[in-house]
């Protein structure tokens, strides 16, 4: 007899799939660490031989290093913005009985759908017609929209995953509504919180339409890459930069997926 | 409060989910120290009226008192009980010690003097040495009982228990209630236990409330809810019981003379409600008050004549079903089996005598 059950035994054809699902993902992106140490100008093979200047280079890009730090102002406080007001509307969406809250629900999740350029355009037309002069605030504001939705796909599995007489319980015992809140459903939605942060700040960080319509005479970081490629010796700079990025999303990422399904499936100790 | 104030009073609650009709009308009082149970099959309002009692719904109507004081605009966290949950509810972030000693924040006590109450409760529950453990690493009775520390080391006026033992297996819930019973006596608190088992309730309880449809059917102990049901719901709902068709002769007090048909007349005590010459009403009969014979008996006050239909063996007792001309149904008898049966029991078709004293029937409304 076989230890594995049904479900966990291994599936061939599912691996075989699964491997070339993602080398077709990702070999376009290898090409990216492959050029960025590539000694031309041009991309294109046969590779001319190994060099690191063009990292060299970006670590004296005064404007490129403004734009970075743009970049993380604008993706911080997105993040911190949109994962608060999704606690809330997540925690509102699963436990409060409301009337009309479907298409409320539906209206906030609607930026998931709606392509981001229609968005840009009607925000972009909405701060000229209120006469606010586009900055990183107006880029902030959109970057939120487009986040608030993510943020709540993220926490309402969580607060849909913990039964709600543990919150009726922690009433019963002498919290009150803000006790209960900070002592139970905060530490047990947290990994989802941090979830949420980091997806929001990863979106923020390499959005692309929003800021092109939004952004004032100070550019993010995609805007940034965006205006280099304009010049053909700039290019192998945005390489390095790209591959950069590319190292730090994976690790944010992989942070995220792990921390998101901590004390939900497994076992994990958590040190709170 | 004067000792002879109930600790709860519950004055005609009624409790509506739109059109759902959860709670109707329901009055009753428990006193301080008891154990008193609210039983009935599943959707029946139990946990409704439950979840009023600690404040996590609010009556459409009626006012609940606890120890004298209205609760209708105190909040949960402000109300002198506290409840073991269904689901245990048992917080997953925290360790068993923490869990214990959630309910302890507001009093400020000196973490010392913490430590050693929810050691108290770890003995008292028998867990000590579990304190550093966390909700996955418990059993489902161990989480039954770290919900119950939980809740008792508040000293609650009234502990609520919601079908605490539903999820555990027979023999543990067999235990369990017998160690929450004691645990009452000796913690003196006021119980109110929610249940849908029937056995369980007649074990544990000082009294019972059996609930139907919202509606509250009778109250009263144990033993009187068994011997004395005062109407036909109650008497069917806990136990077996033989019922058959009888028209009043007389009432006479607590007790009439009804014409049974080929029971004869019989003489019993009275259910509730009232009753007059001539009225339909049902005569009822526990298995067990029924005594089986071949032969006629020569001193019972009532015996009726019928065919043996079928037998069956339970070790301890035997059942047997009768046919009785003139009667729809076969009547059930449960027989101690006082000797030793090792051929099996004799289930072959004969005339059989039953008989029965005049103080183990019942009269009830025909409704
Ligand atoms: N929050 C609610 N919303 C709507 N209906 C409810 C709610 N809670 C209970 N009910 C209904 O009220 C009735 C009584 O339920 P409940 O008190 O849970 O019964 P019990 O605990 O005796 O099984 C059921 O018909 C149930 O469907
Ligand atoms: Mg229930």
């Amino acid at each position: 007899m076989s230890e594995v059950s049904y479900i966990d035994r291994p599936n061939r054809t599912l691996a075989v799939y699964a491997i070339a699902y993602l080398l077709f993902l990702y070999i376009p992106v290898l090409f990216l660490p492959l050029f960025s140490f590539n000694d031309a100008i041009y991309v294109a093979f046969p590779l001319k031989g190994f060099t690191t200047k063009w990292y060299e280079q970006l670590f004296n890009n005064e404007p490129m290093f403004a734009a970075l730090l743009n970049s993380v102002q604008v993706g911080a406080v997105t993040a911190t913005v949109s994962t608060l007001l999704g606690v809330f509307a997540a925690k509102a969406v699963t436990r409060y009985r409301m009337p009309g809250k479907n298409p409320v629900v539906g209206f906030i999740m609607l930026p998931l759908v709606i392509p981001g350029i229609i968005f840009g355009v009607a925000l972009l037309i909405l701060m000229s017609r209120l006469g606010v002069p586009l900055s990183l605030y107006t880029v902030t504001l959109g970057h939120i929209i487009v986040c608030v939705p993510f943020s709540m796909a993220t926490l309402i599995p969580r607060f849909e995953g913990f039964d709600k007489s543990i919150e009726e319980a922690s009433a019963d015992l002498g919290e009150n509504m803000f006790g209960t809140f900070w002592r139970v459903t905060l530490p047990m939605v947290f990994p989802g919180l941090v979830a949420s942060f980091l997806l929001c700040f990863t979106i923020s960080f390499d959005e692309f339409i929003m800021a092109f319509f939004l952004s004032g005479t100070e550019p993010t970081l995609p805007i940034f890459i965006w205006n280099q490629l304009r010049f053909p010796q700039r290019v192998p700079g945005v390489l390095a930069l790209g591959t950069i990025i590319l190292v730090i999303s994976f690790a944010v990422v992989f942070f995220a997926q792990w921390i998101r399904n901590v004390g939900i499936h497994d076992k994990t100790k958590r040190g709170m | 409060m004067s000792s002879s104030d109930p600790m709860i009073s519950i004055r005609s609650v009624a409790k509506s989910f739109g059109p759902v009709r959860a709670v109707e009308a329901v009055s009753m009082e428990i006193a301080e120290g008891e154990f008193f149970s609210l039983l009935g099959p599943s959707g029946c309002g139990k946990t409704t009226l439950l979840r009023m009692l600690a404040g996590f719904e609010t009556p459409t109507s009626g006012e609940i008192f606890i120890d004298d004081q209205p609760m209708s605009s105190v909040p949960p966290h402000q109300r002198p009980v506290n409840m073991v949950f269904q689901s245990y509810a048992i917080f997953p972030h925290l360790n068993v010690r923490a869990n214990i000693a959630y309910g302890l924040r507001k009093q400020k006590l000196p973490k010392q003097q913490q430590n050693a109450m929810v050691d108290e409760m770890l003995e008292l529950i028998k867990l000590p040495g579990y304190g550093d453990r966390r909700s996955h690493e418990l059993s489902g009775g161990e989480r039954q009982r770290v919900a119950l520390a939980r809740a008792l080391i508040k000293r609650p006026k009234v502990l609520l228990l919601d079908e605490p033992l539903g999820a555990l297996d027979k023999q543990l819930r067999e235990q369990m209630q017998l160690e929450l019973r004691a645990l009452q006596r000796s913690v003196g608190i006021t119980f109110v236990f929610v249940t849908h088992d029937q056995e369980e309730a007649l074990t544990m309880s000082d009294r019972i409330a059996v609930m139907s449809k919202g509606r509250c059917l009778q109250i009263d102990t144990p033993n009187r809810l068994y011997e004395a049901p005062s109407n036909r719901e109650v008497a069917a709902f806990i136990g077996t019981i033989n019922f058959f068709d009888a028209s009043i002769k007389s009432v006479n007090g607590e007790t009439a003379n009804v014409d049974a048909g080929v029971l004869g007349e019989v003489k019993a005590p009275v259910g509730d409600g009232t009753f007059a010459s001539g009225m339909k009403v049902l005569l009822a009969i526990r298995p067990e008050k029924l005594s089986i014979e071949s032969k006629k008996p020569k001193r019972s006050a009532h015996a009726v004549e019928g065919v043996l239909d079928a037998a069956a063996y339970l070790g301890e007792r035997s059942h047997y079903y009768v046919r009785v001309d003139g009667i729809e149904r076969p009547i059930a008898v449960s027989a101690q089996n006082a000797h030793r049966m090792l051929e099996g029991i004799d289930d072959q078709p004969r005339p059989v005598w039953l008989s029965w004293s005049s103080d183990s029937a019942v009269i009830l409304d025909a409704k």
